[in-house]
């Protein structure tokens, strides 16, 4: 659906290679496409605009006009220069007397009940703190009992007040809680609120008033459009946000959202929720996330995802290991990938995690016609060619071509495209290895 | 069951449907009128620096960029036939182009009467309002004067069962569930079955949230829509794919995924009364027209009213209409 923004770069610009200069309209064509991919990834736009305003100096800088690839090169630019707003990884610490409290806001179905579920999780496993979780929410149905379920099913304690009825006397008596059971983090969940809807805006300003919370996360779902930037100034208007947490961030959503909520608030980015269960949450990593946001895809996430699915382990394992050294990606690693992720979740897990170069520019139904026929030519390769496709010259294409049914340029595709990926993970070894359950059941 | 409420379009003066998703819609900045009328004194035409405006303000409202270029190259076609002068003029023209771009698909959703039960499955992404609009899909049909049952087949989410009880309770319609974990699809045949035995004319059954590139969960999505239509009699009738308006362009994939896994008869779209506008139902209009039936706007019994294109038009850009 969303055409990979180096593949549009590259149609207006690499036409203009070894020009040696670009004249302004060449650049308003490439910062125009930049332009629509953002939008695409629901970047609000005044936050495009403003990004577009940043990367405008640098495209036409040297590195742009010297490059063989003035497409790709932008592309660069324009990924490092996301990179950088979205900001360096900032270690989630809670410094405060205990209790600690860790206060989560946001809209309607953002997330909060499961995120606060999933933090409680993860502050005690990974900081081995006594943790609390609390539910402020009476007004849904069934809010309270969400919580609580999810609390018993992790094993912390939740805070039960008897008798207090409003939003303001659940937290106090949580607090109480809290420090009767000498408690070194207290998570308190809200009800979702719209910005616009001033008593409950009031609510959770007294809350926070209330609780002088350690860290104020703002949880924001990854599919929300342009209404993320508005949302987001107005919350943080009332209530002065420490962090955001992405949720949902398991499906195809390129998730532009988390660039407004950043640029707006300036609250650190800091955990991305992957999946319904406690465990699934992830720590923010900026270089994944830019990838994400551009369409880039996520290769080293993909086969980190097949290891954890406990599906052919020991082959997804080796592979891991390779790609981290950096090399000896073969096409028959590549195949062997495509039948795994076929039966991990498919084309739409697998387009989420590849660039879209490989998985496919069409539209899903039509992607797994696309997969198939890249598979059905690296099944007529011979395994030497798998190995080192460097030795697949003119007349072992056409016999390639004609024993998949597919042509010599299809094959030709094929090969430039596995080597710009290969080129990729020798550029990812090392960085941004975290796991990623992404495409997989819950 | 209920705690207080909150605020609620429920307890404002008694507007129309209309007036009230105008007002709400109104609130905080309108996305266009304000602007458009500023922009576009009298006297001045509409040239391409207005356009661009406009297309500015499309863009804010989730319109996304394909929708956004198909209204603009509308209006300036019909600019170059035609002067338009004015802010009015431009407005009016707009709110043409978009009124007929949603005119197709504002088909109102139709109890088949002759099918008992007739049969409702409301399926979505994860939180985007399926359980609160079952809740007041079953206030709608009870006024309506049909009888109601619920089907509670999210087995999986915490307190989701508890939650559409709650519900049951408040419209005083029964609740069929079983325990967490059960099988959905299960349910969802029970629950027909119990509904056929009581002869209720309506059965709403609610699905857990699940994202449409999730393939296994689209498969267990598919089970329960096989499972009910070996009951026979065509079930279910109606597929509801609730969508929230605060999503922006991946709204598109969620249409597009869901309808290829169960065909998808219509959509509600949720959470109008926030500051999101829903703009991204013109590029779904343009591109799989499926009937969009209803809109959310709040989280009580009585926010839900029946999707109407001139009339979402009018609420979107003010009263230009
Ligand atoms: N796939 C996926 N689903 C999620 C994630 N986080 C939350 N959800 C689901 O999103 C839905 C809403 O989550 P909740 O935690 O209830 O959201 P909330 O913000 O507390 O909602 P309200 O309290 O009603 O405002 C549920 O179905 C969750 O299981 C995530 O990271 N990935
Ligand atoms: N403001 C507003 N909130 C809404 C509307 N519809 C639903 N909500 C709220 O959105 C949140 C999620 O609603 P649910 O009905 O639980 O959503 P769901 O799709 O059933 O969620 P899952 O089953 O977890 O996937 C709740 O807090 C609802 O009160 C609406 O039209 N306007
Ligand atoms: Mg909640
Ligand atoms: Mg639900």
């Amino acid at each position: 659906m969303f055409e990979n923004l180096t593949n549009r770069l590259s149609r207006v610009l690499d036409g203009l290679r070894g020009r040696g200069r670009l004249t302004e309209d060449d650049v308003r064509g490439a910062l125009r496409e930049v332009r629509m991919a953002l939008l695409e990834a629901d970047v609000a736009l005044p936050v495009v605009k403003d990004f577009i305003e940043r990367v405008r100096a640098r495209a036409t800088g040297a590195e742009v006009l010297q490059s063989l690839t003035p497409g790709q090169a932008v592309v660069g630019i324009v990924h490092r220069e996301l990179v950088a707003i979205l900001g360096a990884p900032v270690p989630f610490e809670l410094r405060a007397r205990p209790p600690a409290v860790v206060l989560l806001a946001g809209l309607q179905g953002a997330g909060k009940t499961t995120s606060a579920a999933k933090l409680a999780r993860w502050i005690r496993d990974t900081q081995k703190k006594r943790v609390m979780l609390a539910s402020t929410d009476v007004y849904r149905p069934a809010a309270i009992q969400q919580l609580e379920k999810l609390a018993a099913e992790i094993d912390v304690p939740f805070s039960a007040p008897q008798g207090a009825e409003s939003a303001l006397a659940r937290a106090a008596a949580a607090l109480e809680d809290a420090r009767n059971h000498s408690i070194e983090v207290l998570i308190v969940d809200t009800a979702g609120r719209l910005a616009v809807d001033e008593a409950m805006m009031d609510e959770v300003a007294a809350l926070h008033q209330r609780l002088e919370p350690a860290a104020t996360l703002f949880v924001v779902d990854a599919m929300t459009g342009q209404d993320a930037a508005r949302t987001a100034r107005a919350f943080h208007e009332r209530l002065p946000l420490t962090g955001v947490v992405l949720t949902k961030a398991d499906g195809d959503a390129r998730g532009g959202a988390a660039l407004s909520v950043r640029e707006v608030t300036g609250a650190p980015l800091l955990f991305l929720g992957v999946g319904e269960r406690t465990g699934a949450l992830e720590a923010f990593d900026p270089e994944r996330l830019a990838r994400r946001i551009l369409g880039m895809g996520d290769i080293v996430g993909l086969v980190e995802a097949a290891q954890s699915a406990e599906i052919d382990q020991g082959a997804a394992a080796d592979l891991a290991q390779r790609l981290k050294a950096g090399d000896g990606f073969t096409l028959a690693d590549f195949r062997a990938q495509m039948q795994q992720m076929q039966k991990l979740g498919g084309i739409g897990a697998l387009k989420d995690a590849l660039p879209a170069k490989l998985a496919g520019k069409a539209d899903l139904a039509g992607g797994d016609r696309t997969l198939r026929r890249l598979g059905g030519i690296i099944d007529s390769m011979t395994p030497a060619e798998r190995r080192h496709p460097e030795l697949i010259k003119a007349s072992r294409k056409r016999r390639i071509a004609a024993g998949s049914g597919t042509t010599v340029q299809e094959v030709n595709r094929l090969l430039k495209q596995f080597a710009e990926s290969r080129k990729m993970m020798k550029k990812l070894k090392g960085g941004g290895m975290a796991r990623l359950m992404r495409g997989l059941g819950r | 069951m209920f705690g207080p409420r909150k605020k609620s379009a429920d307890e404002q003066p008694k507007l129309g449907f209309v007036a009230r998703l105008r007002a709400q819609l109104n609130q905080g900045d309108s996305f266009l009128t304000r602007d458009v009328r500023e922009l576009i004194p009298a006297g001045r035409p509409l040239d391409e620096e207005l356009l661009e405006e406009l297309e500015t303000r499309l863009l804010l409202a989730d319109c996304g960029v394909d929708a956004t270029r198909h209204i603009i190259d509308a209006l300036r076609k019909q600019a170059r036939k035609e002067r338009i002068v004015g802010a009015d003029a431009a407005l009016a023209a707009l709110h043409k182009i978009l009124t007929e771009m949603l005119e197709p698909v504002s088909v109102p959703l139709e109890v088949d009467a002759t099918q008992h039960p007739f049969v409702v499955l409301v399926v979505g992404v994860n939180g985007t309002g399926k359980t609160t609009t079952i809740g007041k899909l079953a206030a709608r049909f009870r006024a309506g004067g049909h009888s109601v049952m619920l089907a509670a087949a999210d087995t999986f989410r915490a307190a989701a069962i508890e939650q559409l009880v709650a519900w049951g309770e408040r419209n005083q319609v029964p609740v069929t569930a079983q325990a967490h974990g059960a099988d959905p699809a299960a349910v969802a045949f029970d629950a027909l079955e119990a509904a056929r035995a009581r002869g209720i004319e309506v059965l709403l059954v609610d699905t857990a949230g699940r994202l449409q590139t999730k393939q296994n969960l689209m498969e267990e999505l598919k089970k329960v829509h096989r499972v009910l239509g070996k009951s026979g009699a065509g079930a279910p009738h109606e597929v509801l794919l609730v969508l929230d308006a605060t999503s922006g362009q991946n709204a598109l994939s969620q249409v597009e995924l869901f309808n290829e896994a169960v065909p998808v008869t219509g959509l509600v779209l949720t959470k109008l009364d926030g500051t999101a506008k829903g703009g991204v139902i013109f590029a779904l209009a343009d591109r799989c027209g499926i009937p969009i039936r209803f809109v959310g706007v709040g989280e009580q019994a009585g926010d839900l009213g029946e999707f109407n294109a001139p009339e979402f038009v009018a609420a979107l850009l003010g009263d230009a209409g």
